[in-house]
């Protein structure tokens, strides 16, 4: 407010700005809108996440990796699965990347709004903003990993087509959508109950093999039956079978009758669905964290 | 003149939490027993303060005064009635800033910044002054959780005085500072009222309410007791007055240093 506002009184009052509630926020809406603060909140939780660790931000290379090659020993070579699936360990650590996106926004999501204490007992700010920042630290996190991925396939003969662009993207999209409702969802829950914090670890597990990473989805036709609804009906799932279109499937030898016999009959279809299931789930997330967000502060 | 705080009847009631764990709520349950207590920490509270006002805002511990001061600031919400504010809102809340303590004085003054909105120009713009004002030197680099107390409070102060904000906020911001600090801060708080923002300031200090404020609102026990002159209102509290001598003398060495 400057000395004019305050010579001219109420003729100004045009210029003033609103009397408005000082808590009011559009939830995710003004995460957007504020996007220097998100950036710097991105920022810092890259640093953070491995703060005082020597290896650093390797640990999120480290992580995955290590779960490839048990993969890929014990599943592959001791199970056999390099004999029953083609190009085996592409098959896994395409899968294994928007898995580990998945669980990695789940995880850190969870955690963000406890971690950020502080700020949120002394700070008003949307805190819609915390799972969203881990949920992109993650999604940042993949980069890397897509590079690896790619220089594999490159290697093993891949040639992409179109739909490996549109299978790619959306099974980004599915995933930040989905793991961004999880992470609001238990992010507050664990306010209130640090039991959620402990139950994501159980979660996480079923959502590994709840995919058909270390198994293809041919076995899973073969032995689930109709079963294998409740993996489909997965938005991680058909997440995970699109990434594998788009990458496991071009690395065959030959593609089309992989994807003619590897993958559920309309895949497309089905990812559509997810990613609209996974905005719902989003609304959904939001509402619930609308109407606990008020408490946050002092429960915290 | 435009009213910058406009509270109707604001209720902040806490839930008690008597049992933690399932077994404890299970067998509380069984017994018949009330498993969620609520109180009212701040109780159909009302009141209008203008712009350019600067008010003290006084009451014993536990009055509630800084859950007043958080439903102002937007941290809280109220469970009943409603809070209106006008502008940016800045300052310190309940002793000790909102730092990540993992962070850097430096990257907190950032983060801290772009909570109140500034933008990353704006807030280097002002970078130079909010270093010089907090005044901790080299530990200015330093995870902001090592600091002492009265470090961080410096830092938080610095940032929140120098974000032009309409509306200050200030919550026994002199509870830990060292003398020079005292003084100091009290002749920014001065600048600020001279400029014509609005003030809340939360203090048991009757001396630096005199000279700060020029209106009084006490708490008790989350109610409105008070609301008006400032020497009144310091009398209803009694402060000063009886067991006045440490107080006193407190309260005199203020008055006597800024
Ligand atoms: N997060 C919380 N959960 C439950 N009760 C709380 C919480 N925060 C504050 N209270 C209670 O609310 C009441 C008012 O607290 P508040 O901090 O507003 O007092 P105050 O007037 O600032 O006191 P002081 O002068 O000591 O700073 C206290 O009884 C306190 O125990
Ligand atoms: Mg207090």
């Amino acid at each position: 407010m400057s000395e004019a506002t305050l010579a001219h009184g109420s003729t100004e009052d045009a210029e003033l700005p609103p009397l408005v509630p000082p808590s009011s926020t559009l939830g995710l809406l003004s995460v957007f809108r504020r996007r220097y603060l998100l950036k710097l909140l991105v920022q810092r939780e890259l640093s953070a996440r491995y703060e005082q660790s020597f290896l650093g931000f390797l640990w999120s290379y480290i992580n995955p990796l290590s779960q490839f090659f048990i993969y890929w020993y014990i599943m592959g070579t001791i199970m056999g699965a390099h004999k029953s699936v083609e190009n085996y360990p592409v098959h896994v650590f395409s899968g294994l990347i928007i898995v580990h996106f998945f669980t990695e926004t789940f995880g850190a999501g969870t955690r963000s709004i406890v971690r950020n204490k502080s700020l949120v007992q002394k700070m008003p700010l949307p805190k819609e903003m915390f799972p969203v920042a881990a949920m992109l630290v993650s999604l940042y996190h993949v980069i890397p990993q897509m590079f690896i991925l790619l220089l594999v396939c490159v290697l093993t003969g891949w040639h992409p087509d179109l739909g490996t662009l549109i299978g790619g993207v959306l099974a980004l999209a599915i995933l930040m959508c989905f793991g961004t409702a999880l992470a609001l969802v238990f992010s507050v829950a664990n306010v209130f109950w640090r039991d959620f914090g402990s139950l994501v670890g159980i979660l996480t597990n079923f959502v590994r093999f709840g995919c058909t990473m270390i198994y293809s989805y041919d076995m899973l036709a073969q032995h689930a039956g109709s079963l294998r609804w409740l993996v489909l009906g997965n938005p991680i799932a058909v997440a995970c079978l699109l990434f594998q279109r788009a990458f496991w499937a071009f690395s065959t030898e030959n593609p089309q009758h992989t994807i003619k016999h590897e993958f559920p009959a309309h895949l497309y279809h089905q990812g559509v669905f997810a990613l609209i299931a996974a905005f719902v789930a989003l609304l959904l997330a939001q509402w619930f964290f609308n109407r606990f967000d008020e408490r946050i502060a002092e429960q915290i | 003149m435009a009213e910058a705080i406009v509270a109707q009847n604001v209720t902040k009631d806490f839930v008690l939490r008597r049992h933690k764990t399932f077994k404890q709520m299970s067998v509380a349950k069984m017994r018949g027993q009330e498993t969620v207590n609520r109180f009212n920490a701040v109780d159909d509270v009302s009141f209008t303060i203008n712009e350019g006002e600067s008010v003290g805002l006084m009451g014993l511990n536990g009055s509630g005064k800084s859950t007043l001061l958080k439903v102002i600031s937007g941290v809280m919400k109220p469970n009943k009635g409603t809070i209106l504010t006008r502008g940016r809102i800045a300052g310190l809340i309940a002793t000790g800033a909102g730092f990540q303590n993992s962070l850097s004085g430096l990257d907190n003054i950032f983060l801290n910044a772009a909570i109140y909105g500034l933008t990353e120009k704006e807030t280097k713009a002002v970078l130079d002054d909010i270093i010089d004002f907090a005044d901790i030197g080299q530990f200015i680099d330093q995870p902001v959780g090592t600091y002492s107390s009265g470090m961080s409070s410096r830092l938080g102060f610095s940032i929140a005085v120098h974000v032009d904000c309409d509306i200050f906020l200030a919550d026994e911001i002199l509870a830990v500072g060292d003398k020079p600090f005292k003084r100091k801060c009290m002749t920014k708080m001065e600048e600020i009222r001279n400029s014509g923002k609005t003030i809340v300031y939360v203090s048991h200090a009757a001396a630096s309410v005199q000279k700060m404020c020029d209106r009084v609102i006490a708490l008790e026990k989350g109610r409105l007791l008070f609301d008006g002159d400032v020497d009144e209102g310091i009398r209803i509290l009694d402060y000063g007055d009886e067991d006045g001598d440490e107080l006193a003398a407190d309260d005199a060495e203020l008055g006597a240093d800024v």
